[in-house]
């Protein structure tokens, strides 16, 4: 099962952490300093496979990331997950919030913290994949947002967003 | 690209404003929604920990007062609610908002609803206790007609949800099973998923409906109920053999395409489903040709299909090789499977090159040739810049480790060591290095630097195991004595040399290793004098970094070494050094050592050299001391009574209940008395004039055994009192009161037994899962109920007689014929009973008794018997329960075996076996009889078992046995 899923920008500032065992606070803060830590001095020459320091859970644990922009996505996940599984999860993740957000940016995950939650919810629920067809996911997502029609937009960033997403990478990865 | 992103918050603030800047109701919703931009600027513009510390802290009191403030609409709360996920996030304490987020959830509309269940379930824990205000909310929801409430309300189920309010929720959940939509059946199949996983006995019953959702029409709904059967079938693969067809026949229908094309990720089909269903099979074909063979064809044909060079196809692969390898194996699978793993190995690409070699570690036992194979690019990925790789290699070495190639393969560890700095790493490393050292190590001077390199390195953090093992494997060798004293002679010149470098700092794990070496074996080195390595030993615990844990370590090496030389300067120094240390236990070593060096010879024999393997023959009941004891006592000097005796003492006088935790006064078989809890000490103090003084003081004295009786648990030593039966000891006539003495002096005896002989630390257990039995509640009448011979009722003497035929005469007579032997008195016990009993209801007020005894049992035997079917057997009904004390007689044959009373014992323990019990511990013995004794430990009660043997040529007529209980430990 997934154990957590972990977002931080190149600082090693979190940008959404939602873990699915349960960790006292500190912990929590913890393993995404650890996490990061272990993560961020890697090359980009280097698998995207980094076994679990102690914090997470020892030897059964492994990381998978995947560096996109300014931002780390990091699965930390128990061996019952397949790595490149695990892997193109996280593809199909930033392809949907590509979709939701047009053209993703950090800037949206900083604003749109719930909202990204909320699409996450649709494909992983209590660490288990649930959904992993980007259509599917959208739909639920549409299906959700036109409650939210109703009521003005929180907040439009009409900024020019830098581009999360370089596809000429995700396609041969 | 970071820099963009800071300069496009740098740009907010003027944003910001320009929405403030709009007047009327919706300026208000614009300021208010922007006060996350305005936080998330001003944390990205500042510099230091301490500033965001500081900006935190006052968003969050602003944030304080906002909720609470009673005017706050819903969806103002909304807006906080997402800033306090965001300041959490930061890893700040947002509890305050914790109730208004389950309050948000309860009274939200759907969207606010939506952030209050997202807010909860990244604040709260499983089993904080706010949580349990949410089941209503969550139940109310589930019933909702709103397909987005129900969906809301099961995400939240599966990722929190208390325990013990599962069956409020189950029913509703299993009904969604049923639903219409798609999508609830998915969440509602990973919803019982998580119950499965926190509470599995709850949704046993609905094993039935997981078999439903694997048929279900729906792909998704079916995939979520994988996860469950993945899960199911790893606890227990031979449960769901039969479902084995249908997950062939499933993954037959994805991989050929049946699928409707949504479900195609770059033209793979289902590429998470076929992994699932792999592992799966991977799982149940283990070791089982039938099952095995039923799904050949499937992955003949993944392996076949999976050809496109996508990421997701070689996940693909890697599922079917791992799974060809895992079920029964099918040469010609396994030749497509190696040629696989080749196409790993190989590949260009690094993800796929890890996951090649972790793909060959798995098959190298089976098929060591693939290894063969890849040996050159192997050897690359040695030197291969990626740590993970180059770990990964090494994981694979080894498995493939042999007594050839352990020098290259550690050296290859080690390197890898030097350079690595995680912890995690380390301690794996390192445990594996010495793991192949002791296996493998090619000759002495290898192993012994080897392990060097291992305790440098893995220093502090390594598993204690490691020196531990390595100490052992020093002191018990091997077949070859002079090999090792080679090995240790290595060892300790090797260390002798590493102490020379000056200014180099060793791990104190290591210090303590070379610590004890030298203090073992530096005699080997055939010195005159060990001036040399003490001065060595003396500098290290001069020096304030070494830790006062290893300086213990040090100074008993010196203390070691001290024996061996006849006179040193530098012990002196370190004496007059350490006699007045602040640290109270180096004191102590330093005065034990000036004290020994005093006495050579006593230092010789405390300290023998190369001994350490031997078991010293410790007497734990100081018995050398009983003579020095019985002099003092009979000159009428106090008994000795241990510390916590003196305050149960000084406690018992407060209470009403008495909860001495020792089975001293047990016996109190004469006493009737409803004595003062004061009166308890009584026996101690008579028993100084009794022969038995002795002994009695013996067991005062024995300190650690007694004090091992006070466990965590409680009163240990209670229950000891209890099971070391009490046995009264009517023998000795002096007084009444040595009753008594005696009891306690046995009771102790029993305990110095039990506790000298090794299975001490299981005694102890036993003793105390059966300890708690009885102090679970304060009154002893628990115990009775399950036969215990505890009792304090033990006194009261109605008799009842149950001879029975049996076969061991449980007769107990530990305590007649024990001090029969030490005075020869006529075994007059009834009379002796009768006497204690009277007189102990008037004098045990006068006497102060021991602290201790909760309950008492004494026992008497007649032991001039004759014949053994005449065994009586006499207690108190009230004792035992459904006359629960029988007495047996071995049968015929047995019986010219009983002579040895062990035989007979064993013979019953053997019958006992699958319960626990006690040792046969012998109670006491006199020329002609002896008696000893065992507990049986069963679920519901405590059996004692006395067994008498005669050992002399003659018969008995009779044996008496009597319980009687006292009352002392009524106050």
């Amino acid at each position: 099962m997934i154990k957590a899923i972990l977002i931080f920008n190149n600082h090693g500032k979190p940008r959404l952490s939602k873990f699915y065992q349960p960790y006292s606070e500190d912990t929590q803060q913890q393993i995404i300093r650890e996490t990061f830590h272990l993560v961020s001095k890697r090359d980009e020459n280097v698998c995207n496979f980094l076994e679990g320091g102690l914090l997470i859970g020892g030897s059964d644990n492994k990381l998978i990331y995947r560096h996109y922009a300014t931002l780390y996505f990091v699965f930390c996940v128990d061996s019952s997950e397949s790595e490149l599984g695990i892997l193109d999860l996280i593809q199909v993740f930033v392809e949907t919030l590509d979709k939701c957000f047009e053209n993703v940016c950090e800037l949206d995950l900083i604003f749109h913290v719930d909202k990204v939650h909320n699409i996450l919810a649709e494909m992983v629920m209590g660490g288990m994949v649930l959904e992993t067809n980007m259509n599917e996911i959208v739909t639920q997502i549409d299906a959700q947002n036109k409650l939210e029609k109703s009521e003005p937009p929180v907040m439009e960033v009409h900024l020019q967003k830098s581009t999360l997403l370089e596809r000429k990478r995700f396609l041969h990865l | 690209m970071s820099d963009i992103v800071e300069k496009t918050l740098t740009a907010l603030p003027g944003l910001f404003l320009q929405n403030q800047s709009v007047g009327g109701p919706a300026g208000v919703k614009a300021s208010f929604s922007s006060r996350l931009g305005g936080l998330v600027r001003g944390i990205t513009a500042l510099t230091s920990k301490h500033e965001e510390e500081k900006l935190i802290q006052q968003e969050l009191s602003n944030l304080k007062a906002t909720v609470s403030a009673p005017a706050t609409t819903l969806k103002m709360m909304k807006e906080c609610m997402v800033r306090l996920i965001y300041c959490e996030m930061l890893g700040y304490d947002a509890s305050f908002g914790y109730i208004h987020a389950i309050k948000l959830a309860q009274q939200g509309n759907l969207l606010e609803k939506r952030v209050g269940y997202l807010a909860v379930s990244l604040f709260l824990h499983e089993n904080h206790e706010l949580l349990l205000l949410l089941v209503n909310t969550v139940v109310k929801d589930l019933q909702s007609t709103n397909l987005v409430e129900v969906c809301m309300a099961l995400t939240i189920v599966s990722q929190i949800f208390p325990r013990e309010m599962i069956p409020a929720v189950l029913p509703l959940i299993e009904d969604k099973l049923q639903h219409s939509k798609e999508i609830i059946r998915r969440k509602a199949v990973l919803a019982l998923y998580k119950f499965h996983l926190i509470a599995p006995n709850q949704v046993q019953h609905i094993h039935i409906k997981f078999r439903k959702a694997l048929c279900d029409r729906d792909v998704g709904v079916m995939a979520a109920s994988l996860h469950i059967y993945f899960r199911m079938i790893k606890e227990n693969p031979s449960a769901y053999k039969d479902l084995t067809g249908s997950f062939v026949t499933i993954l037959k229908q994805v991989v050929g395409g049946k699928l409707p094309v949504d479900f195609n990720y770059h033209s793979v089909p289902a590429p998470w489903l076929q992994i699932q269903l792999l592992r799966i099979l991977g799982l149940l074909g283990k070791d089982d040709q039938r099952t095995s063979e039923l799904m050949y064809d499937v992955l003949d044909e993944s392996l076949r299909r999976a050809e496109l060079n996508h990421n997701v196809t070689y996940a693909i692969l890697f599922e079917c090789v791992h799974t060809v390898y895992s079920i029964y194996p099918k040469s010609e699978l396994l030749e497509k499977a190696a040629k696989c793993i080749g196409k790993f190995v190989l590949s260009p690409k690094i993800n796929l090159k890890y996951l090649g070699l972790k793909a060959l570690t798995y098959v190298i036992q089976q098929d060591p040739t693939l290894a063969l194979q890849h040996q050159m690019t192997i050897i690359e990925c040695l030197d291969h810049p990626d740590p993970i790789i180059k770990r990964e290699t090494l994981e694979l070495l080894y498995r493939i480790t042999n007594a050839q190639n352990i020098t290259v393969i550690v050296q290859k560890m080690l390197e890898y060591l030097h350079q690595s700095k995680e912890e995690y790493i380390i301690v794996n490393l390192v445990g594996k290095i010495a793991e192949l050292a002791e296996k493998y190590a090619p000759d002495n001077a290898w192993f012994i630097q080897t392990m060097n390199a291992v305790f440098s390195v893995g220093g502090d953090v390594m598993h204690p195991d490691i020196p531990n093992n390595f100490m052992r494997l020093l002191a018990e060798g091997f077949d070859d004595e002079t090999e090792d004293q080679q090995l240790r002679l290595y060892a300790v010149q090797s260390y002798l040399t590493l102490l020379d470098v000056e200014n180099v700092f060793y791990p104190q794990k290591f210090l303590q290793v070379m610590s004890w070496v030298l203090g073992e074996y530096y005699y080997l080195l055939d010195k005159d004098t060990p001036e040399e390595v003490l001065t060595k030993l003396y500098k290290l615990l001069m020096n304030a970094s070494v830790s006062s844990e290893t300086k213990a370590w040090l100074i008993a090496a010196v203390t070691k070494l001290t024996s061996q030389a006849h006179s040193s300067n530098i012990v002196e120094r370190l004496i007059q050094e350490f006699t007045i240390s602040l640290d109270t236990c180096m004191r102590q070593h330093a005065f034990e050592l000036k004290h020994l060096r005093e006495n050579v010879e006593l230092m010789k024999s405390l300290l023998p050299v190369d001994k350490s393997c031997e078991d010293m023959v410790v007497d734990a009941s100081l018995s050398f001391l009983d003579g020095f004891v019985a002099e003092e006592l009979s000159q009428g000097a106090a008994p000795y009574k241990p510390h916590h005796q003196r305050q149960e003492e000084k406690l018992s006088q407060e209470k009403v209940l008495n909860f001495e935790p020792y089975g001293l006064s047990f016996s109190s078989s004469g006493f009737t008395g409803r004595q003062s809890p004061a009166g308890i000490s009584l026996g101690s103090d008579i028993s100084g004039n009794s022969a038995e003084t002795g002994l009695k003081e013996t067991n005062g004295l024995k300190l650690e055994g007694i004090k091992k009786l006070w466990g965590k648990e409680g009163y240990l030593p209670k229950k000891e009192g209890k099971t070391g039966d009490e046995t009264e000891a009517p023998p000795v006539p002096q007084e009444s009161i040595i009753m008594e003495t005696v009891d306690q002096t046995l009771i102790k005896k029993d305990q110095c037994q039990v506790l000298t002989q090794s299975k001490e630390e299981k005694e102890k257990q036993l003793l105390a899962s059966s300890l708690f039995v009885g102090l679970g509640s304060e009154s002893t009448v628990n115990l009775l109920g399950k036969a215990d011979t505890v009792s304090h009722k033990f006194r009261r003497k109605s008799k009842i007689k149950e001879t029975k035929s049996g076969e061991t005469t449980s007769a107990h007579n530990r305590t007649c014929s024990y001090f029969s032997s030490s005075s020869n008195a006529t075994y007059e016990d009834g009379y002796y009973l009768d006497t204690l009993q009277d007189r102990g209801d008037k004098e045990l007020n006068k006497l102060s008794l021991n602290s201790g005894l909760l309950d008492s049992e004494s026992l008497t035997e007649l032991p001039s018997v004759e014949k053994l079917s005449n065994c009586k057997l006499s207690s108190s009904p009230s004792l035992f329960t459904d006359n629960s004390m029988e007495g047996f007689q071995p049968s015929q044959s047995t019986a010219l075996s009983v002579a040895n009373e062990t035989s007979l014992a064993a013979s019953l323990l053997e019958e006992t076996s699958e319960h626990m019990h006690s040792d046969l511990v012998e109670v006491c013995h006199n020329e002609t009889i002896s008696l000893s004794s065992f507990k049986i430990w069963k679920d519901d009660c405590l059996f004692m078992v006395w067994s008498v043997s005669n050992k002399s040529g003659l018969e008995l007529e009779s044996a008496d046995l009597e319980i009687a209980p006292a009352e002392n430990f009524k106050g």
